[in-house]
């Protein structure tokens, strides 16, 4: 019995004109399919963090603003450690100095000096930032959420109510609401070293700007729920709650990351602006903005108490601001093929 | 055979936000009724607006029908709580991108019925059954970890098919599952989907719009038109003997590829669009297009009559004989 | 008698240099077209039938390049002129039809807006002249109440209306050549047959080529004088409509007639196809592109790309397999 390859071969001789070719006629003998070129279907696995990653680097403004970020977290932590002087301590004959050797930053009316306070008051601007960045996202994103999946009349109902309270006036009504927390929460946490005036900071906040966060995740939950992926896991039985967290979230994290990002240099800006005008933290804490508000009667002769504070709220606010940005350019999504 | 599924009398509409003053709504589903037997394959055919996704959909209860029943097994299935039936009845969908999570793995994806269904099983339990789900549809296992966009269209169909697959159920609604596929890949999904119920005895409701693939994999095919069933029949008969002028104008429009055959053919033309489902003719829907229409038509809605065994029509000139 | 020719494509090659990689969409293309002629290209997703189309109109965007090869339109280079040149080209002698008539209209202006547009750029009528034309190009395309329309806007229409209207804006200058880009994909079948009517009567009325893009062979065989079958970015078969279907003489061509479902038949069960999937274009292998998918490979197939094989005397059909070193007995497609 011949084989296969035999038969063939003999057919080849028979009947093939390979020679006008050069080729050769083994060259015409099957390959069998197991040792064909593997048709590779799948490429290399990329991660959506990994390739996020990688436009990220690119972007020359948004590392150079994340350095910034982190330059000045360094600055406002560990800094403080390695002076010699603490940011309550009064050197007396040392007044409204300008800026020099032992201190870069010079002094301020009451000797302090203003390097370490710099530092402290980044220090309480950042937090201030990032906790009421924070307490933003978890109202804003469940807030958003539901009302983006339910749609209907309890999305209505929803964004009229978020609509009532971004239409008050917030710079009065975050004075009017720290005028009035003030109080019981010096009551409920006597001994915070924040102060009662901080912690209502964060509330104010948070109750006046969670509503575009929450109009954010509410636009993207909308969007992301036309994908049939999500009526997939309804009809495996998935409950609501289910489908939110397991599906909806998740994909519209990187709307909320750079949402968030973009709420710190507004918690600054708006702390700045309050300490400013006198509703920050009390005396010998300090913030950016009482920092700037303490130095203005002396504006004409020590010009530099001003700067330095308002220097760092620039760079803070436009730091955050360009990293947002390049987040946000980052991670958007376009994995389709 | 018995039937696995039976509707009756199903109806749909969507309401439109349209402010103050009278509510408008969409007529997506007039009046449907059909079933299908056990181990068989119902397909349904029509164009875009004719109504057959939502069916699908309905179906399932992915929309609440606003009137109807929906016998699945014997039970009415429109009031009760779904929980138990969600194991049973499954669909696969035709967008291959936007019907897989693009931020699950592949394995998870699979997995996900499970977890869902609160079946207490171990990892290895869960891992071991992605992998069986993962051969039968003729994926390669080691890609268990690897995301959706690093797959073709085609895969991730079998993606989609081997989670739909998952807790073994008996029916699954096909909506356009191959529509969005090459057509050299078109192939191979179809044979799997044959291969599958074959081996698994599963029900299918096969929605498409081409009715060559229709044909190809169904027992019996239904058309739809703007919310209703205008013709079911077996699918040899359909091709043979159509009897609804608009299947008529549907089969003659779909070009054969055979040139002999194609130079040959008479082409039904039909004039104008397709009517709005906001504001649908009155009557029989199709009267609008159809070259026999007379006034009994804008009239009375034509019922769905047995023609022959098995033959069903909704049509005054099928079923009072004009010629 | 010979036509004259119309359209002469020269071993094209366009890549992308994208940065995972070089995509080859075209991989040396060569055709020709004569005037009145209707010629049709079948391929499936990744063959670069429709990045060959935009080559030719000169629309491919960065980061695509023409990286080899030539166009010659009536007996002149295009592939190398400037934007300005090619816009006088464009419209004016070559016109585009594309698959998707939703985003190919600007939503914001009216259809006679549109149509006007057209004809005061490459014609010169101005005014109610050129409103003239375009009511004209109207029922030309088979819309019944032009003067309602040319005051509708695009999302007023239905796809198929749309679609016609595309047509007419294409055709409102005479081209030489008409482009369609799988003009039928996006439509209902009882349309689509409606358009295809309406573009075999332009073929019977003017003197306009066609070339029609397509993955449809039902549509090929229905409008099509001649075709091309292109799979990684080359022609593997071209010849008549009925070379193609009956003489078939590439695998992948027979492999396409095989695995698509028939109305007119009553087979059921398993379909014959191609095994495996499309061929990735960063990662092109030694040889015939096809060879991993063919059942009839041949060992010279994974060495060596082959040469477009001559299937008849007259030249017209061609096939681009080593197969065909064996005629007769010793293999069949």
């Amino acid at each position: 019995m011949e084989s296969q390859t035999e038969i063939i071969r003999k057919k080849i001789k028979k009947y093939a004109k390979p020679f006008r070719f050069n080729l050769d006629p083994e060259d015409l003998l099957p390959v069998p399919p197991g040792e064909r070129a593997g048709d590779t279907q799948v490429r290399e696995s990329i991660s959506y963090w990994k390739d996020a990653a990688r436009r990220f680097k690119k972007n020359k403004v948004a590392m150079v603003s994340f350095t910034v970020i982190i330059l000045i977290i360094l600055f406002a932590l560990i800094g403080p450690y390695f002076s010699s002087f603490t940011y309550s301590q009064q050197i007396r004959g040392s007044e409204k100095l300008s800026p020099c050797l032992t201190h870069p930053f010079g002094t301020d009316a009451l000797g302090r000096d203003m390097l370490v306070r710099v530092m402290i008051g980044t220090r309480l601007s950042l937090l201030i930032g990032v906790i009421s960045a924070v307490i933003v996202l978890i109202i804003g994103s469940i807030y958003g959420s539901i009302s983006g999946f339910f749609a209907g009349k309890v999305d209505n109902i929803m964004m009229r109510i978020a609509d009532i309270v971004y239409s008050l006036p917030t710079i009065l009504v975050i004075i009017l609401l720290q005028i009035a927390l003030k109080e019981p929460i010096g009551k409920l946490f006597p001994d915070s070293t924040l102060g009662s005036s901080v912690i209502s900071i964060y509330i104010a906040f948070a109750l006046v700007y969670w509503v575009s966060m929450a109009r954010m995740v509410r636009g993207q939950v909308l969007l992301l729920k036309q994908n049939e992926y999500v009526m997939a896991a309804k009809a495996m039985g998935a409950s609501n709650i289910t489908i939110i967290r397991r599906h909806l979230i998740p994909n519209s994290i990187g709307t909320i990351i750079v949402s968030t990002l973009f709420q710190v240099p507004n918690a600054i800006f708006l702390e700045a602006f309050l300490g400013f005008v006198g509703l920050g933290p009390s005396a010998p804490l300090a913030s950016l903005g009482s920092l700037a508000s303490d130095a203005l009667s002396g504006l004409q002769s020590s010009p530099h108490l001003v700067f330095f504070p308002a220097l760092f709220i620039c760079l803070l606010v436009l730091a955050f601001n360009q990293f947002g940005d390049g987040l946000r350019d980052a991670l958007d999504p376009r994995l389709k093929k | 055979m018995s039937k696995l599924l039976e509707v009756k009398h199903l109806k749909k509409n969507f309401p439109i936000k349209m402010g103050f003053g009278k509510r408008k709504y969409v007529s997506a589903i007039e009046d449907v009724s059909f079933y299908i037997n056990r181990g068989e394959t119902l397909g349904l055919v029509g164009e875009s607006g004719c109504g057959k996704s939502t069916l699908g959909r309905t179906v399932l209860r992915l929309h609440e029908p606003t009137d109807g029943q929906i016998i699945f097994d014997g039970v009415d299935i429109t009031k009760v709580n779904m929980r138990e039936y969600r194991k049973r009845m499954q669909i696969v969908f035709q967008d291959p991108y936007s019907s897989l999570d693009p931020r699950m793995t592949v394995g998870d994806i699979v997995s996900e019925p499970l977890t869902v269904q609160k079946k207490s099983l171990s990892k290895a339990r869960i891992r071991e059954i992605v992998m069986e789900q993962m051969e039968i549809v003729g994926l390669n296992t080691e890609q268990m970890n690897r995301y959706p966009h690093e797959f073709s269209g085609g895969q991730r169909q079998r993606i989609s098919l081997a989670r739909a697959l998952t807790i073994k159920p008996e029916f699954i609604v096909c909506d356009e599952p191959v529509s969005a596929l090459d057509v050299s890949i078109q192939a191979q999904v179809i044979n799997m989907l044959i291969e599958l119920q074959q081996r698994l005895g599963l029900t299918y409701l096969f929605i498409a719009h081409d009715l060559a693939v229709v044909r190809h994999i169904s027992s019996r095919i239904g058309v739809m038109y703007l919310g209703n069933l205008v013709e079911v029949t077996a699918s040899k008969d359909l091709y043979k003997n159509p009897l609804h002028p608009y299947t008529q104008t549907l089969l003659s429009a779909i070009p054969i590829p055979d040139p002999k055959v194609s130079r040959n053919s008479k082409r039904i033309i039909l004039q104008g669009d397709v009517p709005s489902p906001i504001d649908p003719p009155s009557g029989c829907r199709f009267r609008t297009r159809c070259p026999y229409t007379r006034e009994k038509c804008a009239m009375e809605k034509p019922r769905s009559t047995e023609v022959t065994s098995g033959h069903f029509c909704a049509c005054h000139k099928v079923s009072d004989g004009w010629d | 008698m010979t036509k004259k020719e119309l359209l002469k494509i020269n071993d094209l090659h366009v890549s992308f240099f994208t940065p995972a990689g070089e995509i080859k969409a075209v991989n040396g293309l060569s055709y020709e077209l004569a005037e009145s002629e209707v010629l049709g290209i079948v391929g499936e997703s990744g063959s670069g039938k429709s990045v060959s189309v935009n080559a030719l109109m000169g629309i491919i965007q960065s980061p695509g390049k023409l990286t080899a090869g030539s166009i010659e339109f009536n007996g002149i280079v295009i592939n190398e002129m400037s934007e300005k040149q090619l816009q006088k080209v464009r419209g004016r002698d070559i016109a585009m039809i594309f698959q998707d008539p939703m985003t190919s209209l600007n939503p914001v202006y009216t259809i006679g807006n549109q149509l006007r547009e057209t004809i005061k750029k490459h014609t010169n009528l101005k005014g109610t002249k050129a409103t003239e034309r375009a009511m004209e190009m109207l029922r030309f395309v088979g819309i019944n109440n032009p003067e309602q329309r040319i005051k509708q806007y695009p999302h007023e229409l239905s796809g198929g209306m749309r679609q016609r209207v595309m047509i007419a804006m294409a055709m409102c200058c005479q081209p030489k050549l008409l482009i369609a880009d799988e003009p039928t994909t996006a439509l209902d079948v009882t349309i689509q047959a409606q358009i295809i009517d309406l573009m075999k009567s332009l073929r019977n009325e003017s003197d306009s080529s066609i070339i029609m893009i397509t993955h449809d062979l039902g549509v090929v065989s229905d409008i099509c004088d001649n075709v091309i079958v292109m799979y990684a970015g080359r022609v593997v078969e071209r010849g008549t409509v009925d070379d193609i279907f009956y003489r078939t003489g590439h695998p992948y061509t027979r492999g396409l007639l095989e695995c698509l479902p028939r109305l007119d038949n009553d087979e059921q069960g398993t379909l014959t196809a191609i095994t495996g999937s499309p061929v990735d274009l960063m990662d092109l292998p030694a040889g015939c592109s096809f060879a991993a998918r063919c059942k009839h490979c041949r060992r010279i197939c994974m060495k060596e790309s082959p040469p477009e094989f001559v299937l008849n005397e007259d030249k017209i059909h061609t096939a681009a397999c080593w197969l065909h070193t064996i005629p007769k007995g010793g293999a069949s497609i």
